[in-house]
């Protein structure tokens, strides 16, 4: 374990180094909130009946998808270990004393951590002040935030584990633009980044539901702004835990059977 | 203009050498836009209408504007990556050269991947026109090719503008994207959707709303409006780029090279 820890903490070290960067991505990311609440707030506008999310709630939603978009956010690539395979530096991370799954998986934990830790903050302080519809709200009871917290974190996981299989898959295809395009087109769209998914007609949200891509963005949000029950938010973790085995399973299989025919060109 | 087909030729041809990329690309571009509009589609399933507006008239917006930005890119798209260029002086390449730095940059790249994206907004733009009636005329004809000129105008008009702050910041900024991508964002919708502000902002500021909320409602007769100025109030797009490229010069003069 200790190596991976190593790993871990060195990555975060260097992501937190682009500070002038993650200040440009917290203010496109709001004006992107912003955008939305808006376009949003004009829909409910014209509607008389009751949606199964309130704007209160939709727009809690979408700061929280802001704030966490390097948390959760399928299209976000680390180009090191694209470029580890099409380049062929691989052969170096394969001499390494320890495995090569955990190794990347802690590379993209990190990753993913440092650009959050940077980013989230002002935009969750800011949306907290802002005016009714637009404002963050906070979570109705303390047992709320807990479960938010559990499954925000287990989201990351699953997140993490279905980019592995993206990873996995440039091995096949030597070309990480087409493996990612698909992945984080359709993977986006399933987990409810576009479109929110008490927004989908109930034919699609029974597709939503069968698949691991919602457990990451959907489930946290709606946990914490209460839209799911706390029974269906233990369901919901227990969800999460089972599709993690699974997807880490299916991971560490296909890396080591890809591995056994890797052929590493050049030198 | 003789020089820049030539440029294109050139350009096309290599970017066909890698046949499979360059068809996922293009697939890819294909389908990115169409989650975005799957997703408008279904939310009127839900809710019906958007402040007054209907689907078909929404995803005419839509279409015109994703045309518009897709034809953009593809002859600006230089300009969006114009930090690069700064950064490893080689701008300084172009000075040196006798020919206009626009149209030097305007050749150095030329996204044809993008034409995925402009299929797709064609069929938007040619759904949409069969399911809404509108009591067509000349001049009616007229302003919707107006609309479309004068978007691609002002999308060229920001590209550049955004590529001229490089300049004075040497690095791109990630900034510039809140006026790329969120203008064309912006006006997927009929402006009138928005807050006060915003509208505002994109009628005096950036002249969106000359080719979208304005001519919309020309096209779909709401209220009354003159045939010829109507017509011609897209064109006030077309002019946006002047003062874009006075700034460009202004950056050019003031040009440092970075040496590397």
């Amino acid at each position: 374990m200790k190596p991976y820890i190593a790993v871990f903490k060195l990555r975060v070290i260097n992501g937190l180094q682009y500070r002038i960067a993650a200040l440009a991505g917290v203010a496109t990311q709001f004006v992107w909130g912003f955008m939305y609440i808006m376009i949003f707030e004009a829909f409910y506008r014209g509607f008389s009946g009751t949606q199964a999310i309130s704007l209160e709630q939709l727009a809690t939603y979408i700061w929280l998808q802001q704030a966490f978009l390097y948390f959760l956010y399928l299209w976000l690539k680390e180009t090191e270990i694209s470029e580890s395979i099409t380049s062929g530096s691989i052969a170096y991370e394969l001499c390494r004393p320890c495995g090569i799954y955990g190794f990347w998986f802690a590379k993209l934990i990190a990753h993913r951590l440092s650009g959050t830790l940077l980013r989230c903050a002002p935009i969750l302080v800011i949306a907290f002040f802002l005016p009714i519809p637009y404002r963050l709200s906070l979570p109705p009871d303390p047992l709320t935030f807990l479960l938010f917290v559990v499954t925000l974190l287990l989201g990351l996981i699953v997140v993490i584990s279905l980019s592995m299989l993206a990873y996995i898959s440039i091995f096949v295809t030597m070309s990480p633009i087409g493996s990612f395009l698909v992945f984080s087109v359709v993977g986006e769209f399933f987990s409810g980044f576009v479109l929110p998914i008490p927004l989908m007609p109930i034919w699609l949200q029974n597709i939503v539901y069968l698949l691991p891509f919602r457990l990451s963005v959907d489930l946290p949000f709606r946990v914490y702004s209460g839209n799911i029950p706390t029974n269906d938010a233990i369901i919901g973790i227990l969800t999460q835990i089972i599709w993690i085995i699974v997807l880490i399973a299916v991971g560490k299989f296909l890396l080591t059977k890809m591995l056994k025919r890797v052929v590493v060109q050049g030198g | 203009m003789k020089l820049y087909l030539r440029y294109l030729e050139i350009l096309f041809k290599s970017q066909l050498q890698y046949r499979a990329s360059f068809m996922l690309m293009t697939i890819g571009q294909f389908f990115i836009p169409l989650v975005t509009f799957a997703s408008i589609y279904l939310l009127f399933e839900k809710f019906g209408q958007i402040d007054g507006w209907s689907f078909f008239e929404v995803a005419l917006c839509f279409s015109i504007v994703h045309i518009s930005f897709a034809i953009s890119v593809c002859f600006v798209r230089g300009f969006d990556n114009f930090s690069k260029l700064v950064v490893n002086a080689g701008f300084d390449r172009i000075l040196v050269r006798p020919r206009n730095t626009i149209l030097q940059i305007l050749g150095s790249t030329f996204e044809f991947t993008r034409l995925g994206r402009l299929i797709q907004s064609v069929i938007v733009f040619i759904w949409a026109l069969f399911n809404i009636s509108i009591h067509w005329n000349t001049f009616k004809v007229i302003t919707l090719i107006f609309m479309i000129i004068g978007a691609i105008f002002i999308f060229s008009g920001i590209f550049i503008l955004g590529a001229s702050f490089c300049f004075f910041t040497i690095q791109g900024l990630e900034l510039i994207n809140i006026f790329t991508d969120g203008s064309r964002e912006i006006s997927q919708f009929p402006l009138s959707i928005y807050k006060d502000w915003v509208k505002k902002f994109f009628t005096f500021i950036i002249p969106l709303g000359v080719i979208n909320y304005i001519p919309l409602m020309y096209l779909l007769d709401r209220g009354s409006y003159n045939d010829i100025t109507s017509m011609l109030t897209p064109l006030i797009g077309v002019l946006f780029i002047i003062p874009c490229l006075y700034v460009w010069k202004f950056g050019v003069s003031k040009y440092l090279s970075t040496g590397s």
